[in-house]
């Protein structure tokens, strides 16, 4: 076991980023007369599942701006709706995870999460396989020369999207819901921050922006969901969407094409001839923390 | 209008004080603004000027607030005699204890609001305004019955107040429903407060069926310890009267109300480490510790010593009715209760994390200033309030001196 204690480090700036900023002040200007009017139109504004299609395409076209000034390249903020008759489900095949942690940053790369300070969707645990699945004597923090360890296996972890959420039932304003297509969203401007649903969540899947999350602005990607991969601000909780911005476009999630050996495995649950379908229905399936009945739709297996 | 002119009376009451008093205000007053500065820091750079983490989701404010839900409950262990029963001794300060229970209210409702991550968002969760996931959410259900507690014991003690300022009989008819009303409320603010933490299936420390009772029973300790300090103090500093009789009758039902407490413990104990599940590694890291970290293991053996002593002061009549040991008994009972809520019920809850992973948690500066502040704040309008209840019941101020007095100057 090992000890994390993130630091607080004032914001560096350099000479480039010092440019960038003084081109963006100038735009910056000519927005500043109605950056009030945004602020309090933000500050109003009801949760996601209560607006209007007007007003949604409102808060886009604010968003789009907005995000297009501070990280100076253009931003798509979707809204896209679930795709009609999909489930999704997604596997992880534990014999052939090898812990390398592509898809750790493969995601923070696609999903704009914080860099200073650090924040992860998935978190990889090292455990022994003398021990099996055990929580209480893996380790999250292992660092190797070469991966993987002898006598080790590896257990990445994220928002397993349970069809029983204890997360969606704990949030006291209802700003963290299951969708139709099983994606478990948050809408990160009807969060207040409570952080009830890190609480609740038996699987450490939810993550909280304690500082003002950084993005550089070479490392942004612009195109986001609104329940996803956008930009997020201070104070509120994040988590894994299975890529939202992706997968509802028909793509697979970031750490899906990532993994260098194959171990990951997504798909529509509700289509019989889908990879996941196989293998839910041929391989050694387990998920985490049955006991709870949270329902994961995320399942482990064993290929071998 | 009438109540208008009891406030603008009071308020006279208010500024005029001895040296003593102002500077206590003054005292009080350096002390909020020490901490609000640690509260525009937090504002500036978020809750990462705390040492809560994402394993440790939740910390010193919560474990406050759980603490002060307990205090503003305990308001009934007095209410419940006096009015039911009309045991006299007790009823006389009942007023007292409910303006306790307003203060204790209004640091809980400070305690929630600094730490949530967007303060400004906070009418999301208020009623009609904004969208209470009712009745999924605890949280939600928490925010309602903490508000209608608050309310409704407001409206009681103003309504009191201002009859006995206008030397007018109260409406029983009316109040003496809503007293009866703030019993079951006040269980249920604590118990709801329970359920938050119990709710949790993924959180095995606290998902356990004893811990609601449990609340309520060291709840039932620590506010009237609370009250026995504070009304020694008022004894002893204003005009305050209270019968020794009355104080040994509040001691002796927190003798019984601690040993439920530890009963309850002692029965939690042995579930956990007989059936040796991987669910006592909670215990274990307050007892005994896990690994190295021993963190909190002084805390976890202190709270429970405490609590034995405090037990054993208050069951035996002798030093129950000793102001000396009544006093060390009720300052044990205080501590043992806050090193509970604020460390021993906490912590552990979250620590191993849900992922196995250890993270050390201890409050930062800021959070320790902040806390302060609100202390500060629950004391100033305590210090205040109690001010024009002191002089309403027991130094003749009310409408006819009053009148008297502009006679007499004109």
């Amino acid at each position: 076991m090992s000890i994390q204690k993130t630091t607080f480090s004032p914001k560096k700036v350099d000479r480039r980023s010092f440019l960038k900023a003084a081109a963006a002040t100038s735009s910056a200007a000519a927005l500043a007369a109605c950056g009030d009017k945004a602020a309090i139109e933000e500050f109003l504004q009801r949760d996601f599942r209560s607006l209007s299609k007007e007003k949604i395409a409102k808060i886009i076209e604010r968003l789009e701006a907005e995000y297009a000034q501070k990280y100076g390249k253009a931003f798509t903020v979707s809204t896209k709706e679930p795709i009609p008759e999909t489930f999704f489900g997604y596997a992880l095949d534990l014999s052939r995870c090898i812990g390398c942690r592509k898809c750790v940053y493969a995601c923070v790369d696609e999903n704009n999460q914080s860099r200073d300070p650090q924040l992860h969707w998935i978190q990889v645990l090292e455990m022994e396989k003398e021990k099996g699945v055990d929580f209480i004597d893996a380790n999250l923090y292992y660092d190797h020369e070469e991966v993987p360890h002898e006598g080790h296996f590896y257990v990445p972890i994220a928002c397993q999207h349970c069809k029983n959420p204890p997360c969606v039932k704990s949030c006291p304003v209802g700003a963290t819901w299951t969708d139709s297509d099983g994606i478990v969203v948050i809408d990160y401007n009807w969060c207040i921050g409570c952080r009830c649903c890190m609480a609740a969540c038996p699987y450490g899947a939810r993550h909280f922006n304690w500082g003002r999350p950084t993005l550089p602005a070479e490392d942004a990607n612009p195109n986001t969901h609104y329940l996803g991969n956008r930009p997020r601000m201070k104070g509120v909780v994040e988590k894994c969407t299975w890529c939202i911005q992706r997968v509802r476009e028909g793509r697979y999630p970031a750490c899906v094409e990532a993994c260098p050996v194959g171990a990951r495995k997504f798909g529509n649950l509700l289509d019989k001839d889908s990879e996941i379908r196989y293998i839910l229905e041929n391989k050694r399936v387990l998920i985490l923390r049955e006991v709870l009945n949270t329902q994961p739709k995320f399942y482990y297996f064993y290929s071998t | 209008m009438k109540f208008i002119r009891f406030l603008k009376e009071s308020f006279q009451i208010v500024i005029k004080g001895s040296p003593r008093y102002y500077t206590w205000l003054a005292f009080l007053f350096i002390l909020i603004v020490w901490g609000a500065s640690g509260y525009i820091q937090q504002l500036k750079h978020g809750l990462l000027v705390t040492n809560m983490r994402d394993p440790v989701s939740w910390g010193f404010y919560i474990g406050n607030f759980t603490f002060l839900v307990g205090v503003a409950a305990a308001a009934i262990l007095l209410v419940i005699p006096a009015y039911i029963y009309n045991w006299k001794p007790i009823k006389e300060v009942v007023l007292f204890g409910e303006l306790l229970a307003i203060c204790a209210m209004i640091m809980v409702i400070l305690f929630v609001i600094v730490d949530i991550g967007n303060p400004t968002r906070l009418w999301h969760m208020m009623p009609f305004l904004g969208k209470l996931n009712i009745p999924q959410s605890l949280l939600a259900w928490d925010t309602v019955t903490l508000l209608g507690y608050f309310i409704l014991n407001c409206f009681i003690v103003g309504y009191l107040l201002n009859s006995l300022f206008y030397k007018k009989e109260y409406n029983k008819k009316l109040l003496t429903p809503l007293i009866l009303l703030s019993v079951p409320v006040a269980i249920s603010i604590h118990t709801v407060t329970a359920f938050i933490y119990n709710g949790f299936a993924g959180r095995p420390y606290w998902n356990s069926a004893l811990l609601a009772p449990k609340f309520l029973a060291s709840a039932f300790c620590s506010g009237p310890a609370v009250l026995l300090i504070l009304f020694q103090i008022l004894k002893k500093t204003t005009n305050f009267e209270i019968k020794d009789e009355a104080i040994w009758k509040i001691a002796e039902l927190m003798a019984y109300a601690m040993f439920i407490n530890l009963f309850f413990f002692f029965a939690e104990v042995f579930k956990e480490i007989y059936s040796n599940t991987e669910h006592v590694v909670h215990l274990k890291y307050l007892f005994v510790g896990v690994g190295e970290n021993k963190d909190i293991v002084f805390y976890g053996w202190a709270s429970l010593i405490i609590s034995i002593v405090a037990f054993l002061l208050f069951l035996i009549p002798k030093t129950r009715k000793n102001p000396i040991t009544l006093n060390i008994g009720a300052v044990l009972i205080w501590f043992g209760v806050y090193i509970e809520k604020g460390i021993a019920l906490l912590i552990p809850g979250f620590t191993p994390d849900t992922m196995g992973q250890v993270y050390i948690y201890r409050p930062s500066i800021t959070e320790i200033k902040i806390a302060t502040a609100i202390f500060a704040i629950g004391f100033l309008i305590f210090t205040v309030v109690t001010k024009i209840a002191i002089a309403i019941n027991f130094e003749g101020f009310n409408i006819d001196t009053l009148k008297r007095k502009k006679a007499t100057s004109a």
